[in-house]
């Protein structure tokens, strides 16, 4: 049960958001841009590091959700998801998305464990300033939501339907819109 | 040194909103929600929040600046901030506010360490659903500030007395209007 009294019915953070929409709004808003907004980073590789980070948190309803949008952008391809989430040095993906994972890896710990060699091996596959600055606020506010989905102990269902079709819907309208539903 | 090329001469979070103003907006009106709108929670309460957890992920920039606004807004009672940092349990602050503080350090360590019990004891201490909210999501977003400080290796100069100084506007002015300074103008379409 959650800690406060939120909307019944409306799973993980979209609870939180029905609760306070003062809040939700630049929170949804932070998360379009970081997401879905045009980047040189594809959506999915973002959505990527946003369910990476939400697995290291052990936040489902995040880990699923966002993992459901990354398979989603990828053509369905939830296989390469969990090798990100549980085996990421043999995933196939580009060496430069493994060293931002690093990167993200380590701020999930605390700001205080990127070095400069973690980003010196980003640049050097050819990471741009702005990727590497996109890929720490991906990872710190991932910090952010996943501590506010389970520190308000909100309902998260074991749906996989659900979660497939949020994914399908976030993949495609982002998040300044409602679209979290039951 | 900043692990990327940030603006010069803008300390802490400034440099890295500076380099991004399009993540730097939500990021600013979402601050100005949890920590200077009208809130049962004073603006000393809620800056207090911020810099517990600041402190417990030892973001100097973090919690320095925003010791310097729970001061102003608290009669420049410097002490009442460094005590709440040291040992919240021993400072001279009410009892909801100590069991908010508790589960703000529990939100810091990860969400699943708040326990049912943890709510309870600030429920019975007077703290509405909105007030436990609101903490939760300070404790969270700070995780997020800090994380972004300190992940970017921003520079974030030792002399306390700028801090202060600042942290006297954005009591009176708030993080919208401040942010105006090292912003580039909205566009006329938001």
């Amino acid at each position: 049960m959650p800690h406060i009294n939120l909307p019944e019915g409306l799973p993980g953070i979209s609870s939180g958001f029905a609760f306070r929409p003062e809040t939700a709004k630049p929170m949804r808003e932070l998360a379009h841009i970081l997401l879905h907004g045009p980047n040189t980073l594809t959506p999915a590789e973002r959505e990527l590091i946003a369910t990476y980070v939400s697995s290291r948190n052990d936040c489902y309803f995040c880990q699923t959700s966002h993992g459901a949008a990354a398979a989603a952008h990828l053509g369905k391809d939830a296989g390469l998801v969990e090798q990100i989430k549980h085996n990421l040095e043999t995933a196939n993906i580009s060496d430069k998305m493994k060293a931002l994972l690093n990167i993200a890896g380590k701020v999930q710990k605390g700001g205080k464990q990127v070095t400069a060699d973690d980003v010196a091996m980003a640049r050097d596959l050819g990471a741009t300033d702005t990727e590497i600055h996109d890929t720490v606020l991906i990872a710190a506010a991932f910090s952010m939501y996943n501590r506010y989905v389970d520190g308000l102990a909100t309902w998260q269902p074991e749906d996989p339907a659900m979660y497939a079709a949020m994914g399908e819907r976030l993949a495609r309208d982002g998040y300044i819109m409602p679209s979290a539903k039951p | 040194m900043a692990h990327i090329k940030l603006p010069e001469g803008m300390p802490g979070i400034r440099g890295a909103m500076a380099f991004r103003p399009e993540t730097a907006r939500p990021l600013n009106d979402l601050v100005e929600v949890l920590l200077h709108a009208p809130n049962s929670l004073t603006v000393g309460e809620r800056e207090l929040i911020a810099t517990y957890v600041s402190s417990e992920n030892d973001c100097f920039y973090c919690q320095t600046i925003h010791g310097a606004v729970a001061a102003a807004a608290l009669n420049d009672d410097h002490s009442l901030v460094a005590q709440v940092k040291r040992d919240f349990l021993a400072a001279e602050i009410s009892e909801k506010m100590k069991a908010l503080l508790n589960i703000a350090g529990k939100v810091q360590k990860g969400g699943k360490h708040v326990a049912p019990r943890d709510v309870e004891m600030a429920k019975e201490q007077g703290a509405t659903d909105t007030e436990i909210h609101d903490t939760v999501l300070i404790a969270a977003a700070f995780c997020m500030f800090n994380r972004y400080v300190d992940g970017l290796g921003t520079w974030q100069p030792r002399d306390e007395a700028p801090y202060r100084e600042r942290g006297k506007r954005i009591a009176e002015d708030g993080y919208v209007k401040m942010s105006r300074e090292y912003l580039p103008a909205e566009p006329a379409t938001r």
